[in-house]
């Protein structure tokens, strides 16, 4: 099979799951007890059954399943997400707005952690009684045990309560005046403690489990072959094994990108960043329906998005999956 | 000759039951111990603790932000001067219940659906894979936030949620090993001896396929409590009962006044997950030995 046609392939299957996840989003609101008539009622301090009927008649509630369905998916297909009732906004406005806060947060705490995961990894492999080696068997219990609100708590109370070496909360510091250069630092300096919080989890289980692949590529022919046509350590290990080792690191990377984005829901609330997951919280502390469906709608494109991301650079790291196609 | 055959006899051991050997290889294990005792203690202060310590979680006993130690309060009080030591013991059972409902359930849903698909190719295969890949792209904590907010915060839909959004790693594990089995000649001999599918798969596959489930459970029991934790810690939970999370998250606005009351909760979820997760990585050396150099 050509390139394009697997290409076609995956973006098909992407496009089926996000239609999947809109049918959900809208048998969810269709399932839960209540509806927009109710919550605009409510808003309005109550209604009599002729003004119900009125609302419902004008958002076309009554209209059967299916046809409420595929307008929604039609809506949605224009980029029209709905109407949240609490920010008197439509959605995709109100979720683009903080989509870029959220995606900073998420991208830059996953290659932190694969980075510095693998880098341990490898590190303790080629010394497995080590320091290093304790060092990740430790931090990986931690990373999997502690949730990851209290660590960033404790990151808090720590880093920026008794030490103020951080920001307490927040992305940026509105009363900074300078060019782009000083804001783009003033945002790393907000972004260290979130993205220190959120990727302590996956840093653990990437460490881990690069370390017990590496272990095992260099117990392979391939790599004994190499060093005895007399190639240094240094070219065997990174060169060779790493090579290898690196591919199911990229695959849990790639599975795990669901979660990344669920931990940042906690960390944002944690920090106040401004992202979807604060956004979320409010949504949902204001029952604001059409707000939680659109996030959950655009955090499923990111995770499938990054699912993409994730086999390309499986491909480019590993020739064989290019050949199979 | 007679001499050397009783010889072999009392040297060799005879070759003892696979559980058995796994037993004690577990109980060989320092750290699964450690954690197998943690685990017993948490149990033993959730279930007799709130007997013991009958303060009432949400009576405001005390001044608020009463530091750990003072005035007789063990653990200190919190924002509203509710004793931190009784709303710990009492929230532990909810935690304890609900990680455990929820690591049950989704350990159903997952083993049904790997099982199956691991088993039958083709369209069943196919489908259920389908169900899998969508659920591992629905980002598990949002999704069950929407289900709690728009179905309501009872102790049941909040299982229920963690449940329905956490089993694909199970069925993975579960496809994988169903369909290394389902290779092997003693199952060509069920099948040759007229056995059906589903005896097959309950009786011949499954029960040689439950190891490394039986140590993913164990690990999701852990997940499940931190999944729980998340959400009350976010304030999605019933109201009425206390848990570790929603301490956490009802005194996080307070944690110059009194940090305490955020860290000792969450230390106590921490051990917690700590001490499955000990145990599950023993039960995995014991149940797995060919991957123990990992």
């Amino acid at each position: 099979m050509n390139h394009l046609g697997t290409f076609l392939i995956r973006m098909g299957n992407a496009a089926v799951l996000l239609g999947s996840v809109l049918v959900l989003n809208f048998l969810l609101i269709h399932m839960a007890p209540g509806d927009v008539a109710d919550t605009i009622a409510q808003s309005m301090g109550g209604a009599d059954a002729e003004v119900m009927a009125q609302i419902r008649a004008e958002y076309r509630l009554d209209d059967p399943f299916l046809v409420q369905l595929t307008r929604y998916i039609g809506n949605v297909l224009r980029f029209d997400l709905g109407h949240s009732y609490f920010y008197n906004e439509p959605v995709t406005d109100l979720i683009l707005r903080r989509l870029p806060a959220t995606l900073l947060l998420v991208v830059t705490a996953q290659v932190l952690a694969l980075l510095v995961g693998i880098i341990l990894g490898v590190y303790s492999s080629r010394n497995p009684r080590g320091i290093f080696s304790h060092l990740i068997t430790a931090l990986s219990l931690f990373g999997f045990s502690a949730p990851v609100f209290w660590t960033g708590l404790l990151l808090l109370i720590a880093l920026s309560l008794r030490l103020p070496l951080f920001p307490v909360a927040g992305m940026v510091d509105p009363t900074l005046d300078g060019g782009v250069w000083v804001r783009a630092l003033d945002i790393a300096h907000h972004m260290v403690l979130p993205v220190l919080a959120l990727s302590s989890i996956f840093l653990a289980l990437y460490s881990r489990l690069s370390r017990a692949s590496m272990m095992e590529v260099l117990e392979s022919d391939y790599i004994r072959t190499a060093e005895a046509k007399g190639l240094g350590n240094t070219k065997v290990v990174y060169k060779h094994a790493l090579k290898n080792a690196v591919s199911p690191v990229i695959t849990l990377a790639g599975l795990q990108f669901s979660a990344v984005v669920s931990g940042a829901v906690v960390v944002e609330t944690v920090f106040s960043w401004p992202g979807l997951g604060t956004l979320a919280f409010e949504a949902i502390l204001a029952r604001d329906t059409p707000t939680i469906l659109g996030i959950l709608f655009f955090s499923s494109l990111v995770v499938i998005v990054g699912n993409l991301l994730t086999d390309a650079a499986h491909r480019l790291v590993d020739p064989r999956l290019r050949r199979r196609g | 000759m007679t001499d050397m055959a009783n010889h072999d006899a009392t040297t060799t051991p005879r070759p003892r039951h696979p559980a058995v050997e796994a037993f004690e290889m577990f109980t060989r294990n320092l750290s699964a111990i450690v954690g197998l005792v943690l685990l017993m203690l948490i149990i033993l202060g959730a279930f007799l603790g709130p007997m013991l310590y009958p303060t009432d979680p949400f009576e405001m006993v005390w001044a608020p932000f009463t530091p750990p130690g003072q005035e007789g309060f063990l653990l200190g009080t919190d924002y509203l001067g509710r004793d931190l030591l009784a709303a710990l013991l009492n929230g532990a059972r909810v935690t304890l219940l609900v990680g455990a409902s929820a690591a049950l359930l989704s350990v159903c849903i997952g083993v049904t659906v790997g099982a199956l698909s691991g088993y039958y190719s083709g369209f069943v295969e196919e489908a259920l894979m389908r169900v899998t890949e969508f659920f591992q792209v629905l980002p598990t904590l949002l999704f069950c936030m929407v289900i709690v907010a728009l179905f309501g915060t009872s102790l049941h839909m909040i299982v229920l949620a963690i449940g329905v959004v956490s089993w694909t790693g199970v069925a993975r594990i579960a496809r994988s090993e169903v369909m290394r089995i389902k290779q092997l000649e003693y199952v060509l001999a069920a099948r040759a001896s007229g056995a059906t599918h589903s005896q097959i798969i309950l009786f011949t596959i499954l029960p040689n396929a439950m190891p490394p489930i039986i140590v993913q459970a164990t690990l999701m029991v852990g997940s499940a409590i931190l999944f729980e934790a998340s959400l009350s810690f976010l304030g999605l939970t019933d109201p009425n009962v206390v848990s570790w999370g929603q301490v956490i998250g009802a005194n996080r606005q307070y944690i110059l006044d009194s940090s305490f009351a955020v860290t000792i909760p969450g230390l106590a979820i921490f051990v917690t997950v700590l001490a499955i997760s000990l145990i599950g990585d023993g039960l995995n050396d014991a149940l797995n030995p060919k991957l123990r150099r990992r």
